[in-house]
Formats: structure tokens, C-alpha cells, sequence
């Protein structure tokens, strides 16, 4: 790794949205954090019965829920669960804006996801016609491939510029902001919207149970009795700028831990990389943070060596938590409902604790909270460490750097 | 170029193009087995292999490792590995941009078939090998790699738009990146939806400055408005075709018309002034590909 990282160039969030199982919308996901009400429910998704709780988002199958007709080519659960997202907080009318400011071209679309829509791939399967060609309705190619989901919403908000699908598994949506940064700083976008979706589907849910990674219970983040991950479904969105109003993106730091595919590197190699290059390229110090939003999956290994990290890099009186307890683990879209936290702690004052958790793992510092703190939080962290060792660490702050 | 971009400078505003320099060049498909045979089949100086290989076999992997490994891994380690050697840089000090349109797409057959039968019975390591980015995960791990890789798609436009992103890594960090995009056979009724034939990777290894190692200069612009891919001549074309990937050959046919294995030998083609590949449905990017001095 470079010894000094480059410093990025600030980027201000001027519109940010989620919806997730814990709410739909800014209002609702901050009002659950403050009450401390989880999303999670026993699972309810899958035909084959497993043992699990899940953060699923409620009437997403309903007609409802379904997209406007202009746009029925992309229908799929993921999408449905993107546009939900779209509409709240005005997203959309702040994303037509800044069209409207720039030119469609000179608004990028860089999100990511983890399994996009392949929950219709799946479907398409168990309903494989005779002559084992997929059902007629399901005949639609854009929905069984990866970049599902940034097409639906270049079509869905007319936009016509950079238009990528990142999917680098649990870091996807944090990536996304260090892949827009990018472009904005070369001049290539005069705006990005950032941010990702996931929802649930048969290759999540049998496949970490495969993995032996479910927890049977609500995840207990941090908790040294935790039993593993709860998955959930998420979608949120970010929009960058140069300059407006909100609160602003100062740094990323990524990494790769070059250890093993589905187990993170003992000592955290790649995670310290990460977070140390994050702090790096927004020009502040370990001690200068005020929250941290851990990965926190409740996993036995990634807790253990991510509060052995924060204990180390962060100071005594900083706050940090995982929000999985209310979520989930939205995999692909982890990334961005967590900067989200972020970005709520530093408008709000809001520093949530840990959820279902009774106790605090001993590997972790005073730092690790399961209480809610209200505090004047000026810098705010968050952490996303996915399979295959692909690390992401995003620094948010109040005000613009000098 | 007026508007060409600066590392560093923070104030460019609507810079719409840049410039970088390629060190190394790995390309592989059944036909085209490494870009020293690549570049003499593409001048139509040698003929395309007869006896296609299914796939290739990655030094980089140990015997075992090798056997095992998908197919997507295979091949795009097969060209990592290659465009670090033909650029004479370590692999583990550079950062990595993996495009991939449709991902492992046996994998996802796999999965969807279990998942309809008896999901209970996934098999684990088949799903830490379902995400997009397994195959740069395990360059990572091959080569003990600290630096940052991305994985993505971007359906028809992914080769550009990798190729664009790996590009403005290059240049915004300051730092050498490898590139690496890939797709391979789609089986089963997945075919039917995400068609893909063979085995194909393309490999660069992308510098923002002119170092000893450079091979070819690389300028590009982003163009606005309906974005139509120059198509690469008809019977290289057919080389790859089928793949997903394939639109990457013109970039390779340009590069091999431009840089002969013989510097003395006639071009049998002269080299195009300008190719386009697409970014997005109404989004060009404008290549421009010369020597690197």
C-alpha cells in the first residue's frame, strides 16, 4: 500500500435515502433506531423451511408495490425494492434536479448490489417449462444478469451517463462511493448517484445456512454468545456533488485482505488497510472520529477482529455499533444503509447502540456500545468487509475540510 | 488535448478526456491462445488455432488449485497473470478493476438448479464462488495482493466500461492498474437469457505515465448521445464470437495493427485513427490507440 494516501476531493451528500426492514424512508429508519425497534422477523421467505430470522420488507409481493407500468420490462422484487426506495424523501425530485443542472449525461449511476435480481433467475427455474425453456413471463434477459439494477434506474430517473453495477459481495454499495469519487474529481460526472440494492433470495439464505453461518436467532451483534448473521433486504441511495448542502464524504479507504473467499484474515490485514486509508484520505486521525458503524454481522470471527481493530484505532470516548440487529445484513446494499446511519448521526446526533445484544465480546474496547448515545457527532465512520476479502471503509463529515 | 485532465487537479470541471499509457497485454480464447499468437492471427499474418482449447491452464494455480478452479477464474487469471509479466510489474502492488458481464454463469445455473430441488443440499464452496467477485478474490489470494480490486457489469457496455473505470483509477490514484474482463459458456436454460460461447479474456495493465514499459498510448473521450461500438473485422469477429465479451476485440485488433511483432514488417492493415466502444445506451467512449513514444 502507498504510504501517503491521495487525498480525495470532498463530495457533498445532498440527498440520501434507504428503505429497509427496520423502514421505509430517512423518518421511519430513524425513528426505529431511536426506539430501538428491530426489522427482524422469523423467516417467512422460503418454501423450504430454515431456521432463521430475516429483515424482510413488508408487502414488497403486493400490487402495490409493483412498478409503473413504463417501466413493468424490470420488474422483479429488486427493483420493486430500488423504486421503493426512489420514492422516498423526495429522492427523485432531487436526482431530476440535479439532471436538470448538469445534463443527463453528466449524472453517473454507480451502485452496487450482491445477487441483483437473480431471485427471478431462481423463480424462472422452479417454473422451467416443459421444453426447459424459462416461463414466458420471465422471458425478459435484463432481469437474469447483474447489471439489472443499475439499467432499471438509468431508465427510471432518464439519465444517460456512466452507468455501472459493482459487485464486490458486503463492501458493493460502500465501493460504489470511492468508484464515484473518482469519476467526479477526473471531471468525467458533475454528479453520481451512489448507493445499491438487495433483496432476498433462495442463494442467500441457502447458501450462508450452507456456510453454516445463520444465526437461528435475531443476530446479536458483538454479543460473545452471538449464534451468526441474520440476513435482510435493503436498498438506499446517495446523491455526490461537488458542492450543496449536507453533510460530506471526506475519504475511502479500500483493501482487499487477500486471505480466504468466505473467512476475513485473522489479524484483520485487510480491514486495518482499509480503515487506515480511509482516515488517510480524509485528513483525519483516529481520535478525531465520533461513531463508527461496524460491519458487525455477528459472525464469531468478524466481530472478534473487528473490535480488536476499533479498540486499537479509535478513541475511549468514540461510539461505535453494528445496526444489524435492526436490519439485517443486507449484503450488496450493507454498504450504503450503514453510511446512511452514518450520515442520520452526524444531521441527528444520533450514535445507535446494538440491538438484541445483552452483553459486549471482550475482545472489543470501551468503544462498542449496545446503548443509543446522543452526542455531537462531527466525523462519522462505516465500515463494510465482504467476501472475498473485498474491504471498503467510508469517513463522513459535518462540514466541508479546509 | 485543451481539456485533458491532470492527476491532482481537483478543479476540472466537464474534462471529458484523458490519457494513459498500456504496459501489458494479455488476451485469451479458444482461438486465440495468448497475445503473441493473438496479434499475428489478428494482422491475418497467422492462422487461428485448429484445435480449440477449452480453457486455459494458469500457471499462477497449483495443480490441484487448477483442476478445481472455475472456469471464470481460470481464464481471468490466466490473463492477470499475463498482462503483469508483459508489463514487468509485480501483480501484488497493483490495484484491479474485474469486468465481467454475466459472472459465473455455471455457478448460477448450479445454484438456480439446486435452489429448485433441494436447497438444504448447497454446496458451500459453489456459493462463495457465486459472487461477481470470486474471480478477483482469488487473484487477491494467488497473489497476495493488499491493493484494492473492484468487480463489475454493466451488461453490453461492461468491456468499456471497465476498461473506463480502470482507466480513471489509473490516473485519479496516481498508480499502475490492472484490468481484467471475462466471461465464459452459459449452460443450461440460463443460456437461453444470458448467452455466452466459450471462454474469453482480455487483460491490460494501465499506467498514467510513460514509463520504459509503456507499449501503446491510450486516449480517450467520452461522447455523449446514441453510442454505436465499432465492430472489429469480420473474420477475427468471428474468432470470439458468441462471447459476451467479444466487443472487446476491436480494442485488440487496433493494438495489433498498431504494434506489429516485427516493427519492420507492412502493416497489412493501417491502423484506425479512432475506435468506439459504448459506456451506456447513450453513452461513447472514443478510443484513441497509437505508439507509446
Amino acid at each position: 500500500m502507498r504510504a501517503q494516501p491521495l487525498c480525495a476531493q470532498p463530495l457533498c451528500v445532498t440527498a440520501y435515502t434507504v428503505a429497509c426492514a427496520a423502514g421505509a424512508g430517512l423518518a421511519a429508519f430513524a425513528r426505529a433506531l431511536r426506539e430501538r425497534r428491530s426489522g427482524l422477523r422469523p423467516n417467512d421467505f422460503t418454501a423450504a423451511p430454515l431456521e432463521t430470522w430475516i429483515g424482510r420488507i413488508e408487502g414488497l409481493e403486493r400490487d402495490a408495490a409493483a412498478l409503473p407500468a413504463g417501466l413493468a420490462a424490470w420488474e422483479c422484487r429488486n427493483n420493486r425494492l430500488a423504486w421503493l426506495a426512489l420514492l422516498q424523501d423526495d429522492f427523485r425530485e432531487r436526482v431530476a434536479a440535479a439532471r436538470e443542472r448538469y445534463g443527463a449525461d453528466r449524472v453517473a449511476i454507480v451502485v452496487g448490489t450482491s445477487t441483483s435480481s437473480i431471485g427471478a433467475t431462481e423463480e424462472a427455474y422452479r417454473r422451467l417449462q416443459p421444453d426447459g425453456q424459462f416461463p414466458p413471463d420471465l422471458r425478459r434477459p435484463i432481469l437474469h444478469e447483474p447489471h439489472s439494477l443499475a439499467d432499471f434506474l438509468q431508465h427510471a430517473l432518464a439519465l444517460e451517463g456512466f452507468c455501472i453495477t459493482v459487485a464486490t459481495a458486503c463492501s458493493s454499495s460502500a465501493k460504489v462511493f470511492a468508484h464515484a469519487e473518482r469519476l467526479l474529481r477526473l471531471g468525467l460526472a458533475d454528479a453520481a448517484l451512489v448507493g445499491g440494492a438487495d433483496t432476498l433470495c433462495g442463494s442467500v439464505l441457502f447458501g450462508f445456512n450452507s456456510l453454516g453461518l445463520l444465526s437461528p436467532e435475531p443476530c446479536r451483534p458483538f454479543d460473545p454468545a452471538r449464534r451468526g448473521i441474520s440476513l435482510g433486504e435493503a436498498a438506499g441511495f446517495a446523491l455526490l456533488e461537488r458542492a450543496g448542502d449536507g453533510p460530506w464524504l471526506l475519504g475511502c479507504g479500500e483493501s482487499s485482505d487477500a486471505h480466504h473467499m468466505s473467512s476475513p484474515h485473522p489479524e484483520g490485514r485487510g480491514a486495518r488497510l482499509a480503515i487506515e486509508a480511509a482516515l488517510g484520505t480524509a485528513g483525519v486521525e483516529g481520535r478525531d472520529v465520533d461513531y463508527v458503524n461496524l460491519h458487525g454481522t455477528a459472525s464469531q470471527k468478524n466481530d472478534e477482529i473487528e473490535g480488536r481493530l476499533v479498540a486499537e484505532l479509535f478513541a475511549d470516548d468514540a461510539s461505535a455499533s453494528s445496526t444489524k440487529g435492526w436490519t439485517g445484513h443486507a449484503l450488496g446494499a450493507a454498504g450504503i444503509v450503514e453510511a446512511v446511519v452514518a450520515l442520520n448521526a452526524i444531521e441527528t446526533g444520533l450514535a445507535p447502540g446494538t440491538l438484541n445484544s445483552s452483553a459486549i465480546d471482550p475482545a472489543c474496547g470501551p468503544q462498542v456500545r449496545l446503548e443509543n448515545r446522543e452526542c455531537d457527532v462531527r466525523i462519522a465512520v462505516s465500515h463494510s468487509f465482504g467476501f472475498g476479502g473485498s474491504n471498503c471503509v467510508l469517513v463522513f463529515g459535518r462540514e466541508r475540510p479546509r | 488535448m485543451s481539456d485533458s485532465i491532470e492527476p491532482g487537479e481537483t478543479a476540472a470541471v466537464s474534462a471529458r478526456s484523458a490519457r494513459v499509457f498500456i504496459e501489458g497485454i494479455a488476451l485469451w480464447g479458444p482461438r486465440l491462445p495468448g497475445w503473441d499468437a493473438a496479434r499475428s492471427i489478428l494482422r491475418g499474418e497467422a492462422k487461428p488455432c485448429d484445435a480449440p482449447a477449452r480453457r486455459p491452464a494458469p500457471a499462477l494455480l497449483a495443480p490441484t488449485e487448477r483442476r478445481r478452479a472455475p472456469d471464470t477464474v481460470a481464464v481471468a487469471l490466466e490473463v492477470a497473470s499475463a498482462a503483469c509479466a508483459s508489463a514487468g510489474r509485480e501483480p501484488r502492488g497493483l490495484a484491479s478493476v474485474f469486468a465481467s458481464t454475466f459472472g459465473d454463469t455455471a455457478v448460477s445455473d448450479y445454484l438456480c438448479r439446486q435452489l429448485a430441488s433441494a436447497p438444504l443440499d448447497t454446496s458451500p464452496t459453489k456459493f462463495h464462488n457465486s459472487v461477481h467477485n470470486a474471480a478477483a478474490g482469488y487473484w487477491a489470494i494467488a497473489t497476495g495482493c493488499p491493493e484494492p480490486y473492484t468487480a463489475l457489469s454493466a451488461y453490453r457496455h461492461t468491456f468499456g466500461a471497465g476498461l473506463a473505470l480502470a482507466c480513471t483509477h489509473a490516473i485519479a490514484d496516481e498508480s499502475a492498474v490492472l484490468y481484467v474482463a471475462y466471461d465464459i459458456e452459459t449452460p443450461g436454460p440460463l443460456a437461453t437469457m444470458s448467452p455466452s460461447r466459450g471462454a474469453l479474456g482480455a487483460a491490460f495493465v494501465l499506467a498514467p505515465d510513460r514509463s520504459p514499459h509503456a507499449k501503446a498510448r491510450l486516449e480517450f473521450r467520452v461522447q455523449p448521445g446514441e453510442a454505436r461500438a465499432t465492430p472489429a473485422r469480420a473474420a477475427n469477429a468471428a474468432l470470439v464470437e458468441g462471447n459476451a465479451m467479444g466487443s472487446c476485440l476491436v480494442v485488440f485488433e487496433t493494438l495489433a495493427d498498431t504494434l506489429p511483432a516485427d516493427a519492420a514488417a507492412p502493416a497489412p492493415h493501417p491502423p484506425r485513427r479512432e475506435i468506439v466502444l459504448t459506456l451506456a445506451p447513450r453513452l461513447a467512449l472514443r478510443l484513441a490507440i497509437g505508439q507509446a513514444s
